[in-house]
């Protein structure tokens, strides 16, 4: 917003849309190269090890070495792919998970696009993500690909249910699906964060918190689910199906994949800390207006907005190193038989709660 | 031409381009493909058209549901049961006049009609008026849709199960 304007003046609109278009990539490339290095760590920790140790202190240059590599890698396309589609998928599966991040406030200072239906557009552009798996698992014309795309297009539109009914819950308590606005809704203090019920106040504050607690948890299993993470990872289950998906891809086109992952594990963890913990705002009021620095809150509040984010994320890395995986009936069952009725059974409940 | 036209034409001509690979392409799979940029286009101008409700709701329904369906069933039946699916061209004579007279009227419709031109502005919010409009004037048919929907839901349901 206000960066928007910023450059607006400095560039003129057209412009300016386009530079912050691309601002998130800036954040998106070096907070993946972070998180791989993360994952690895934490998982390193957890099984008593060390992790990668010799590339830089603690090994923190690993996955920018780890890159160099995959760039200088040849790309290998075997005769039998579909080549237009085979080379179009890692883009449309970046593009997709990429495109979820216009609508996500970072901060007050900046939301790379205010739009009124904000959750509803990032619904709709992870529909483009399921397009792009199930291209890269057909035009590999590879059996394991094939079976991951469809088991991942499977689980992605079914888990989308839930999620959508959850938001739909949020939606009439708040009566807004503008995550700016719903950001906003959640300043001052902690227990105006949807996790708390909200802006409600009085006795329906206190019956909404245990609804918006398993609301919670709903949401964060099924965008779980959505990302293709532990222990929803059937789609590129390593014990059965080689790599999913992405088994024949190498080089930079698998570093695409594997940016997408990240990326859209992180898109994931902010749409879950927007709507329910308070998204940027801090739990505690900014360090800047105790001081008198205005420019100091919109920084204070990027920093909020990612930490939370990667909380979420550890959290994400912690299950994939903690949990076994389900099979596939178990996935199905855990979704339609235990989480979309106890989504409805919220939805109703909280819509009866705001009519009284 | 001004930015909005661009952009109108830009999306234009994604979704003429799309469609007509849909229709010519042989392969069913690249056809499916094209079909969304053809919605992806069509989606661009509801939007640009101030719609935006319309517009996502359609990527929601068409990309994320009813497309990813259509590849789901085609590449089943393509990949693991070794059939071949490809279009051909057939009924040439009923088809063009089918599309013919389609043409006709859709064009005559354009002409005669006496368009309302709003000029350019930022669009207003669009999902209250549309749910108080559901709501209030159009309740029948809104529940009598939900009604269909759920008569197709357990019918399906009834037929997976035997």
């Amino acid at each position: 917003m206000i960066i928007f304007e910023y450059l607006a003046d400095l560039f003129g609109a057209i412009p300016a849309a386009f530079i912050s278009g691309i601002l998130p990539i800036a954040f998106v490339v070096p907070y993946a190269l972070f998180a791989v290095y993360w994952e690895r760590k934490v998982s390193a920790h957890m099984q008593d090890r060390l992790g990668p140790m010799r590339t830089g202190w603690h090994g923190y240059l690993q996955t920018i070495a780890d890159i160099l590599k995959l760039i200088q890698k040849e790309d290998i396309v075997a005769t039998a792919v579909d080549k237009p589609l085979f080379n179009l998928a890692p883009i449309l599966v970046f593009a997709g998970s990429y495109a979820a991040f216009a609508a996500i406030p970072f901060s007050s200072a900046y939301i790379g696009a205010n739009v009124d239906l904000g959750m509803l557009y990032i619904i709709a552009v992870s529909g483009l993500v399921v397009a792009g798996i199930l291209m890269a698992g057909w035009a590999s014309n590879n059996k394991y690909s094939l079976i991951g795309a469809v088991r991942s297009a499977a689980q992605i539109v079914s888990y989308e249910i839930p999620t959508v009914i959850v938001i739909l819950t949020l939606f009439s308590i708040v009566g807004t699906l503008n995550l700016y606005e719903l950001s906003e809704i959640q300043s001052s203090n902690i227990f105006n964060w949807m996790i708390f019920g909200g802006n409600v106040i009085g006795w329906k504050k206190i019956v909404l918190i245990p609804l918006m607690f398993a609301a919670f948890i709903i949401i964060y299993l099924t965008t779980l689910a959505e990302v293709n993470r532990t222990p929803f990872d059937i789609p590129e289950a390593e014990s059965e199906l080689v790599a999913g998906y992405h088994t024949e891809y190498s080089g930079m086109k698998f570093a695409m994949f594997f940016l997408a992952e990240y990326a859209n594990m992180f898109a994931v963890s902010a749409i879950v800390a927007t709507l329910f913990l308070g998204g940027y705002h801090s739990p505690f009021g900014y360090l800047g207006n105790l001081l008198g620095i205005s420019w100091l809150v919109p920084v204070e509040q990027f920093f909020w907005f990612t930490f939370k984010g990667l909380g979420f994320v550890t959290v994400q890395m912690w299950l994939r190193w903690t949990l076994p995986r389900l099979r596939v009936d178990q996935l199905m069952t855990v979704c339609w038989k235990y989480l979309i009725p106890l989504s409805f059974v919220i939805f109703l409940l909280v819509s009866l709660l705001m009519v009284l | 031409m001004n930015l909005y036209d661009i952009i109108f034409y830009l999306f234009a001509a994604v979704t003429l381009v799309s469609a007509t690979f849909v229709v010519f392409t042989k392969n069913v799979i690249y056809a499916a493909y094209n079909l969304l940029l053809t919605l992806f286009g069509i989606a661009g101008l509801y939007i640009l058209l101030g719609a935006d409700f319309i517009g996502i709701v359609q990527l929601i329904i068409y990309v994320g549901g009813i497309l990813i369906l259509l590849l789901f069933g085609v590449m089943l039946t393509n990949k693991i049961t070794d059939v071949q699916i490809k279009t051909g061209v057939l009924q040439v004579i009923p088809a063009s006049v089918a599309v013919g007279m389609l043409a006709g009227i859709l064009i005559l419709i354009m002409t005669n009609m006496s368009w309302r031109d709003f000029g350019l502005s930022t669009p207003d919010k669009t999902i209250g008026g549309l749910g108080t409009l559901l709501m209030n004037e159009y309740i029948i048919i809104f529940e009598l849709l939900g009604m269909l929907l759920l008569i197709a839901l357990i019918g399906a349901a009834n037929i997976a199960r035997k």
